[in-house]
């Protein structure tokens, strides 16, 4: 445990809580990028390196847009007079409470069980491409007809209707 | 405090956050920002456990990791596209005013 796992996770834990609080949706949007650059932080620390970068591609570069881009369309920065938090707040502040108390209280008490430190595992990208197309293609194919599906499965969704075609 | 279980730690508390978001906010958009922190959470459990596992030179963590990603944004990029479908038929993302299934 170092100073630089303290640092992101702060960064981390602190835009989560800020995406997930704060009033303007657009604020919002912009904490959660910070949440996914400390994640993607995290990830590096880790000695993750592809997965660091694949997530700052993919969160950072994709999903923080798109989600930028549905706020605007759906008129959604405008903050409600009647506050942004449902009506059943309590309930589901209370259920996201005990979820985290099981976990922590699981993590704690498997302390003993958890590894020390180990050496930095030496990965480079291309034995991660040799097993992308080696161990991993068949999943590879089912990722990538996937997204083919998701593209057009999103572009049909958000399609305009035509207003009652003969 | 190992540094497993640090990471495990932060994971658990980026999910409740994330749960909480999902659970609490009224904004359509908002609920799914809850939901990719949840994903995200999970993510770093596998790297986690991928690094001071016993064999990481097999590389299953990290790949399982990268496919999620994969999988995270394509139902991104279907959520919004429900909203944005849903917002152009009742003119809200509102979940609280979203009480019918009828369009």
């Amino acid at each position: 445990m170092n100073l630089v796992f303290y640092v992101l996770a702060g960064l981390t834990v602190l835009g989560g809580l800020a995406a997930v609080l704060l009033k303007n949706t657009v604020h919002c949007a912009l904490a959660l990028t910070v949440a996914f650059a400390g994640l993607a932080l995290l990830f590096l620390e880790l000695d993750a390196q592809f997965a660091g970068f694949a997530q700052i591609l993919v969160y950072i570069g994709a999903v923080a847009i798109l989600v930028v881009f549905a706020i605007l369309l759906t008129r959604g920065s405008e903050t409600p007079e009647d506050g942004v938090f449902s009506h059943t707040w309590l309930a589901g502040l209370a259920v996201a409470a005990a979820v985290f108390a099981v976990l922590g209280w699981a993590v704690i008490q498997s302390a003993p069980a958890l590894t020390h430190e180990s050496a930095a595992p030496v990965v480079t990208v291309n034995q991660i491409g040799n097993a992308l197309l080696g161990r991993y293609v068949l999943p590879l194919e089912i990722v990538a007809l996937l997204l083919t599906a998701a593209l057009v499965g999103a572009v049909i969704v958000a399609m305009h209707e035509k207003e009652e075609t003969k | 405090m190992t540094p497993l279980g640090g990471y495990l730690l932060v994971a658990a508390l980026v999910f409740a956050i994330g749960l909480a978001g999902a659970l609490t906010r009224r904004n359509a958009i908002l609920v799914l920002i809850g939901i990719e922190l949840m994903l995200n959470a999970a993510n770093l459990n596998l790297i986690a456990f991928w690094r001071y596992g016993p064999h990481p030179e097999a590389l299953t963590g990290m790949m399982f990791a990268v496919f999620s990603i994969a999988v995270a944004a394509a139902e991104a990029a279907v959520g919004l596209g429900l909203v944005i479908s849903i917002y152009r038929h009742v003119h809200t993302t509102d979940l609280d005013e979203m009480n019918r299934m009828k369009g």
